[in-house]
């Protein structure tokens, strides 16, 4: 897979060498052969360098990455089993949210994720992963499922945000949202979110009040996308880059921000480049956090859950100010 | 029958700190444009005489509306934001900005929180006031608002929260859309303790706010007219690449989709959360 990130620019000339040289197979020179060696060992030292060092408009780049993997494809790396249920019961089924029982690792769970779509007729059918009112009302339904049957629930968050359409006004976006993070609150079993990719404001957090927040190394987790956020801030969109920067969206600052719990480790050059070692390391953090979550007791695990978001939140006082308002 | 003999209220004339002044200047009403002269525009509690448009209230002029006369003692009223992200900013520094809202509109965040009683009823409340960067929900929003919340089922008293919110506030990053988890679930127990709450939608409320709190009421209120959605309606036309009808995202359409209980004048909100008040507890 060609380099094909701005920032790997740098890359793209040595890649290009390396594959001339390449191409020659057998008929390559002892001195060339060497050469070659020195060359791999540049590369990837290159790569090591940059993605060490990602900004955090370069990690939405990586995040976005028209290749990444996306929920789809994890399933199909990392579940024994995988039995997709349809539709909320009330309105429709949407299509950017793909949930249902599955098997990990021999585990029960509920899987709930959101899927983008790779091709141009599967974003359409996804809506881009862009959810509609309906979509959050299938994870609350399977969620409470979930519940019932006692399975831990797994969610894998990639989406850009919910849908702000007027149908979805209609249908009662905000209310969908909210129902979730009322319900995953104290949902009474496991929660585990992975973001994998994009974690777009509300639309993300409503499969996302989990025990554990996990990120991919690359991926990002905004409470507006770095667009919306610059048009808010200065009215104008072409600031996304320190718009991006300045919320500190990139999984590795919320980590450092304790913000999430835990990093999954990315193969080198992002996802896109390795989706079956992308899916292998995610399987192992999940099996992890899954193992530990199962030590607790039910109440630990809700008065953690509570603990947890309780605690979220940087706030001072105010000293002698004359501010102070005497009771109307 | 019922609401008529409760309209005048308290009949107590409505002066305000931060409003000084206003009774001998004229303001124009933005939907109907009649001039409204200062003193009468305030007896009326800022509703325009002529069209019942219902202009915003600051907080403080909100309660007084509310409640019951000398009944509310304010909480937490000197917890204040600080800048969890250093903020970057093109324009001005984070902490620059709040220092600046705070000095115009003489608060220290956007909610007012504590607890009062309305009819004799005690209550934990919150309120919103949009002057405050937007009535945007930060760290300090979600944390008043919670303990708003805990203070209900501490003393099991009902939670009344105002909201008047653009939505999450951009400078505290991911901060502020955890605040949106932190009140829900906060509600989450007020509801195990089976507390009611009481969600009352001021214009304009949308996005983070609406997404958590806000529509999570047992009850929902709004007063006329209010823009109340998930997204405001430059979003929406932004997303969806066409031009919105007048009046749509408000309370009325709100209503008519069966995503709140009712909208109420505001003359005759205090009469009818105590009535609430008597029915739920
Ligand atoms: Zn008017």
């Amino acid at each position: 897979m060609p380099y094909d990130l701005e920032f790997e620019k740098p890359l793209v000339e040595l890649e290009k060498k390396m594959h001339a040289l390449q191409r020659k197979g057998d008929h390559l020179k002892a001195d060339e052969r060497v050469q070659l060696q020195h060359m791999e060992r540049e590369l990837r030292w290159r790569t090591e360098e940059i993605y060490k060092n990602l900004t955090s408009w370069q990690t939405v780049q990586v995040a976005r990455h028209k290749d990444r993997p996306y929920a789809a494809d994890y399933i199909r790396l990392l579940c024994d089993d995988f039995f997709e249920l349809h539709g909320d019961r009330v309105f429709g089924d949407d299509h950017a949210v793909m949930a249902g029982p599955a098997k990990l690792d021999g585990q029960k769970v509920m899987l709930i994720c959101q899927q983008k779509g790779r091709d141009t007729k599967e974003k359409v059918f996804r809506n881009f992963g862009i959810s509609h009112p309906e979509g959050y009302r299938k994870a609350h339904r399977l969620m409470q499922q979930a519940e019932k049957f006692g399975l831990p629930v797994i969610c894998l968050i990639d989406t850009s945000g919910a849908s702000p359409a007027l149908e979805d006004e209609e249908r009662g976006q905000a209310e969908a949202i909210a129902a979730n993070l009322y319900l995953m609150a104290r949902l009474q079993v496991p929660i585990l979110a992975v973001v994998i990719g994009e974690g777009g404001s509300g639309g993300a957090l409503a499969i996302s009040v989990a025990d554990r927040i996990l990120m991919l190394e690359h991926s990002i987790y905004a409470v507006a996308s770095p667009e919306a956020a610059a048009s808010i801030l200065w009215r104008d969109t072409s600031f996304a880059p320190q718009a991006a920067e300045a919320m500190r969206i990139s999984a590795r600052e919320l980590h450092r921000l304790g913000l999430i719990d835990g990093l999954v480790p990315e193969p080198l050059g992002g996802a896109h480049r390795n989706h079956r070692l992308a899916a292998t390391n995610l399987k192992a953090v999940l099996l992890k956090h899954l193992a530990e979550l199962k030590q607790l007791s039910l109440d630990e695990l809700l008065e953690k859950r509570y603990r947890k978001f309780r605690t979220i939140g940087k706030h001072g006082k105010s000293v002698g100010s004359n501010m102070l308002r005497a009771n109307t | 029958m019922v609401k008529e003999a409760a309209v005048p209220s308290t009949g107590q004339t409505w002066t305000q700190p931060g409003m000084d002044g206003i009774g001998n200047v004229a303001v124009k009403c933005p939907k109907c444009k009649e001039i409204l002269y200062g003193r009468d525009w305030e007896k009326n509690l800022r509703v325009c005489s002529r069209c019942d448009f219902h202009f915003k209230l600051t907080a403080y002029a909100r309660i007084e509306l509310l409640v019951d006369r000398g009944s509310f003692v304010e909480l937490d009223a000197d917890i204040i934001s600080i800048d969890p992200l250093n903020f970057v900013s093109r324009s001005q520094p984070y902490t620059a900005k709040l220092g600046e809202e705070q000095n115009t509109t003489n608060l220290h965040e956007a909610v007012v929180s504590g607890h009062a009683t309305i009819e004799k009823k005690p209550l934990a409340l919150a309120v919103m006031d949009f002057r405050f960067i937007g009535g945007s929900m930060g760290s300090v929003v979600g944390e008043k608002i919670t303990r708003t919340i805990e203070l209900g089922i501490e003393r099991r008293i009902p939670v009344l929260i105002v909201s008047a919110s653009g939505g999450a506030r951009m400078q505290e990053g991911l901060y502020s859309l955890m605040q949106m988890v932190k009140t829900s679930a906060a509600l989450a127990k007020l509801g195990e303790a089976k507390i009611p709450y009481f969600s009352l939608l001021t214009d304009p409320t949308v996005g983070g706010v609406t997404a958590s709190f806000a529509t999570l009421g047992d009850v929902i209120i709004a007063e006329p007219g209010a823009l109340v959605g998930f997204a405001g309606p430059r979003v929406i036309e932004g997303f969806m690449h066409t031009k919105l009808p007048e009046g749509v995202v408000s309370s009325e359409f709100a209503l008519q989709h069966g995503m709140i209980d009712t909208v109420i004048h505001r003359r005759d909100l205090r009469y009818e959360l105590g009535r609430l008040l008597n029915l739920y507890f």
